[in-house]
């Protein structure tokens, strides 16, 4: 399980502060009002900002100060998931090896994962020559391989259509379960959370709360989320 | 990449195999300017003589000019790898000598200079007169006065970076002593620039920047003899032409002493001699059996040969440099 | 790097036996350097933004061999250069002589004016290709959104290329000035005198004629400390930014459809074109006829320079890319500021100050063409930071983290991520450094072997003995080899001049 013991993530002059477990293999949201913090929070447990205070802990293994590629975790951004100078199968490679020593089998697995999101034969593309789904998917192949226990995603899909973002979310619960990982998911939008997790994270006010079941939180939503939701 | 490592790799051989070439022959090291170690220089010529008599390795090492030849052994002082310097001019001789670096010479050779000769430490070679140099079909003015007075453009050399330029600068101050400021006033509108060397200098003026340039009597015979251009002359200035003496010397630090005396009687043989002319254009030091070559006849003959001693033109140079400086600024 | 420098300034101060201060003459030589050093960077790189903006933003043929060939002044030897540049602009040159037809009076370009001219001549290649650089570095989404705005033109300028340029430009003009604070040669040569008396010539004076090392070493250090000063002010202006980082769509530029907007392009282009070439076309000219009965040491030294320039291209590459990726990590502000000392260094006393280290060891001319090699690279050093630099930033800005993700610190990210990302650059600053060496007579005089001459040293041995056509050929040849060694490594990181 994911643990934050009192943990404060400290964003510029901005700091969140946590206390919180996530068992493993949960799928959890991460809602909130613009601005609160769920970025911060994410990228904290990914380990691109300091926490300050406390600790964050793996299955019992304190992470605290590992840098961010050596933590168990896969994680998603905005933007620029990519490289654009990289071929499709060297992008996707580095979620095996980061200095793109490739076996054999490890390009075959390359290949397995590009037709696993549906990219069947697109190795040699490169990024610009894809539309925004394509580049997802292709995203989403190198997560598979990376094969860490938590995957953390900031809205990856954000720009997509509706219909294509669902398609995505499925694949991305999809994968976790076959790769048993623990989800982390930041949300704009209800139904996205209501779609493929089971609990969530409100992240209001400066703190990151206990995640609860999802439905319940979007059910019966505290103030500071009811403004937010506009419901 | 690769072949940038296998042309590093050949760098480095092919110098370090020519730093360790023969230490069985005996060899001497001649430095001496750029020019002089050239292909087509006197070099080639003068090292093929003197090994046919001497049976050891002549190792000529070329340095820019004559003011960094000069520097080049301050600057090693007694370690130097120097036997001889060959190529410091009169004006260099009062700084070389002042370092006691060089040894004297013990020669009493007849040399054919239109000056004695009696420096016992350094031995010339070749000399000239400092010259302008024209277009035959220009009227060139026939003393400082009258090119001051004239719009004839000039290219003359800086002082501070050239030794024909501080040529010029004895010059001006030995027909002139204290009216030089004025002379040099007079031509101020007449330069059209100063340039770090000859080789800028002469450069211009064959770009057709001006109608003279500083250089010397001889470089007409360049453009006859190996161009068969008849076209350029020297002036003739009526107050006399400063000259340049080029000189060789021995080190005080050689460990071939005997040899060095042999290249420096060498020096001053017909072998030696003949070559001079026609690769370096300057006269010889003693008098040719064969006579100078053809075309040489046609130079300018200065009535009159103005050089000051090592020591005089020492003592006189900063306040020289100081007048040139004051005049030409303004 | 700064080491080598200081420790070469060290030794020559060490070995100093007088020391004359400074003087009366010294003080009006340093108001005269930093007068035509900030006048000739200045003109530099305010020409250089209008004729770059012209080539980010106009499609035509023979386009990416008219920016290789801008380059080509940059990289001659100054002679040539200097001949070259009379030839036209001379009171004997062409210009005179189309305005005599008018009855007009000659060209006065001896003055002032006649060395930044020079300078400008030397360096708007330069300013160009680095300021067309800012514009490639803006990425294509960003040109989009701007047009699909409605942006266009003087907005454009505003909203988007100024900002860049408000980076980019002290940079430039810093690299320019230290360019120019040793300019001894042209500066007096075009300078038309004493007059134009620059630091370098009063160091040149100081070790030639006087043989006063201290004097050499203060003045050199005075050098030094002005371009740290430029350095700096540089440093703090440019602070600021990135664009960001695009998909690396080929960049197409959808303002400036106007006639006006054209009619000025072509112009700019046109005009830097004509201003630049012309000379060149010069030099190539005077060289032709002599081409075919060059001496044969002119072949062997052209082999040599070759040698020194691939050498001198490696070293450069091994100290500009660990050092660009330092500063573009934020673990290096003073690296960018020592990287820039090598401009400002007199070759003079870089020179001997090495030739005194190496002496007590070893015979220095068997160093000749490493020591060569290794000055050349540091010379080129300034240009390649300032090239590499604001690309490995941005790199790292938008992918470090991607790349932190990954597990892909360190080395795997250099090779990856940084060197392929960095690839026009890295050619385009390989190319320089390559044609630099092939041009420089830099330290090569003081170390020189009569059997191992560089090609402009052959240059300079053949004018120095009356051979002016074999030395116009031989500087033909060299501005050949030069511009070849440039484009081919230019066009190696390719889509610099292309998109």
């Amino acid at each position: 399980m994911l643990k934050l013991e009192a943990a404060t993530i400290r964003n510029g002059t901005f700091t969140l502060s946590a206390d919180l477990i996530v068992p493993t293999g949960a799928t959890v949201a991460v809602i909130g009002p613009s601005g609160a913090g769920k970025s911060t929070l994410i990228e904290g447990i990914a380990g691109f900002l300091p926490t300050a205070q406390g600790r964050i802990a793996w299955q019992d293994t304190d992470i605290t100060d590992q840098p961010p590629g050596a933590r168990p975790v896969a994680m998603l951004f905005q933007e620029d998931n990519l490289f654009p100078h990289l071929t499709l199968a060297q992008n996707v490679g580095l979620g095996l090896s980061p200095n793109l020593r490739l076996s054999p089998d490890d390009k075959a697995r390359v290949r397995a994962a590009l037709n696993r999101v549906g990219l069947t034969g697109m190795d040699t593309r490169k990024p610009g020559e894809l539309s925004g789904g394509q580049r997802s998917r292709a995203a989403l192949a190198r997560v598979m391989l990376q094969d860490k226990p938590l995957l953390l995603l900031d809205e990856p899909f954000a720009a997509l259509g509706p219909a294509l973002r669902m398609e995505m979310l499925d694949l991305v619960a999809q994968i976790a379960s076959e790769t048993g990982a623990t989800l982390l998911m930041i949300s704009h939008a209800p139904e996205d959370a209501r779609r493929i997790t089971k609990q969530a994270i409100l992240v209001a006010d400066g703190t990151a709360h206990a995640p609860r079941p999802t439905g319940e939180l979007l059910d019966n939503p505290p103030p500071v989320l009811r403004d937010y939701l506009g419901s | 990449m690769k072949h940038l490592v296998f042309t590093a790799g050949c760098l480095t051989a092919a110098t370090s195999a020519m730093a360790q070439d023969s230490d069985q022959t005996p060899e001497l090291t001649v430095y001496t300017y750029d020019s002089f170690v050239a292909e087509w220089g006197p070099g080639p010529q003068i090292e093929q003589a003197f090994e046919a008599t001497c049976t050891c390795d002549l190792n000529l090492v070329g340095v820019e000019d004559g003011a960094a030849l000069l520097a080049r052994v301050r600057l090693e002082g007694e370690n130097t790898d120097a036997d001889i310097v060959l190529g410091l001019d009169t004006n260099l001789v009062a700084a070389a000598k002042e370092t006691g670096l060089f040894a004297q010479h013990g020669m009493t050779p007849d040399l054919d200079l239109p000056i004695t000769w009696d420096d016992p430490v350094f031995l010339p070679y070749d000399w000239g007169y400092f010259a302008f140099v024209h277009d035959k079909d220009m009227d060139a003015p026939s003393n400082f006065k009258a090119l001051a007075d004239s719009d004839t453009s000039i290219v003359i050399q800086d002082p501070r970076s050239s030794t024909p330029g501080l040529g010029l600068l004895m010059w001006v101050k030995t027909a002139y002593g204290d009216d030089a400021p004025a002379i040099w006033e007079g031509l101020s509108d007449n330069i059209v620039t100063v340039t770090k060397g000859w080789t800028e200098a002469y450069g211009l003026f064959l770009e057709g920047e001006a109608d003279m340039v500083l250089s010397y009597t001889t470089s007409p015979a360049y453009h006859l003899i190996a161009e068969e251009d008849a076209t350029k002359t020297a002036a003739a200035f009526d107050e006399g032409h400063y000259m340049q003496v080029e000189v060789a010397g021995k080190l005080a630090s050689t460990d071939q002493p005997e040899l060095a005396d042999q290249f420096l009687a060498f020096m001053l043989t017909q072998d030696f001699q003949s070559v001079i002319p026609t690769t370096n254009w300057m006269y010889p030091a003693v008098e040719l059996d064969d006579g100078l070559p053809d075309g040489f006849e046609t130079l300018v003959q200065p009535e009159k040969s103005l050089l000051l001693s090592a020591e005089e033109a020492a003592a006189k140079r900063d306040a020289a440099l100081d007048e040139w400086l004051n005049a030409l600024s303004r | 790097m700064a080491a080598l420098i200081f420790g070469a300034l060290l030794a020559v101060a060490l070995r100093a036996e007088t020391g004359r201060g400074f003087n009366a003459a010294d003080w009006a030589a340093l108001r005269f350097t930093l007068v035509q050093a900030t006048l000739s960077a200045l003109f530099s790189v305010l020409l250089a933004i209008p004729v770059a903006r012209a080539l980010a933003r106009r499609r035509f043929r023979g386009r990416s061999l008219l920016i290789a060939l801008l380059g080509a002044p940059f990289i001659l030897p100054v002679i040539v250069a200097v001949l070259g540049l009379i030839e036209v602009f001379g009171r004997g040159g062409w210009v005179s002589a189309a305005l005599g037809t008018l009855g007009l009076p000659p060209v006065q370009i001896y003055g002032l004016h006649g060395v930044v001219l020079a300078h400008v001549f030397f360096n708007l290649p330069l300013a160009t290709r680095l300021v067309l650089q800012g514009w490639q570095e803006i990425p294509a989404e960003r040109f989009r959104l701007a047009t699909l705005l409605g942006i266009d033109g003087w907005s454009m300028f505003r909203v988007i290329e100024l900002p860049m340029l408000l980076r980019l430009i002290p940079g430039a003009f810093t690299v320019i000035f230290a360019i120019c604070l040793t300019s001894f040669a042209v500066a007096l040569t075009l300078g038309g005198g004493p007059r134009a008396t620059t630091i370098e010539l009063a160091i040149y004076q100081a070790f030639r004629f006087d043989f006063d090392l201290g004097r050499a070493a203060l003045l050199s250090a005075v050098q030094l400390g002005l371009t740290v000063f430029a350095g700096g002010i540089a440093l703090w202006l440019a602070r600021g930014e990135g664009f960001g980082s695009g998909l690396d769509r080929g960049l197409r530029r959808f303002d400036g459809k106007t006639t006006t907007a054209r009619c000025i392009d072509a112009l700019f282009i046109g005009v830097a074109a004509v201003f630049l070439l012309v000379p060149l076309m010069a030099i190539a000219l005077s060289g032709l006829p002599g081409f075919a009965d060059m001496p044969g040491q002119v072949w062997t030294a052209a082999v040599t320079s070759l040698g020194v320039a691939a050498l001198s291209t490696v070293l450069l590459l091994c100290m500009a890319l660990p050092m660009a990726a330092a500063i573009a990590t934020e673990r290096g502000r003073m690296v960018e500021i020592a990287g820039l000392l090598g401009l400002a260094a007199s070759p003079l006393v870089i020179g001997t100050g090495l030739f005194i280290a190496i002496r007590p060891y070893a015979n220095p001319q068997a160093f000749a063409l490493p020591v060569t090699a290794l000055v050349n690279a540091i010379t080129v050093l300034p240009f390649a930071l300032r090239i590499l630099v604001p690309r490995a930033r941005d790199i790292v800005a938008r992918q470090g983290r991607l790349g932190l993700s990954l597990g892909m610190a360190g080395l795997p990210f250099l090779r990856h991520v940084l060197l392929p990302r960095l690839r026009p650059q890295i050619g385009f600053a390989a190319g320089l450094a390559a044609a630099l060496s092939m041009g420089d007579l830099g330290v090569i005089t003081l170390f020189a072997d009569p059997n191992v001459a560089t090609l402009p040293l052959q240059v300079y041995r053949l004018m120095g003995s009356y051979q002016m056509e074999a030395a116009a050929a031989a500087s033909f040849l060299l501005l050949i080899l030069s511009f070849g060694v440039f484009w081919l490594l230019d066009r190696g990181g390719h889509r610099h001049a292309e998109t």
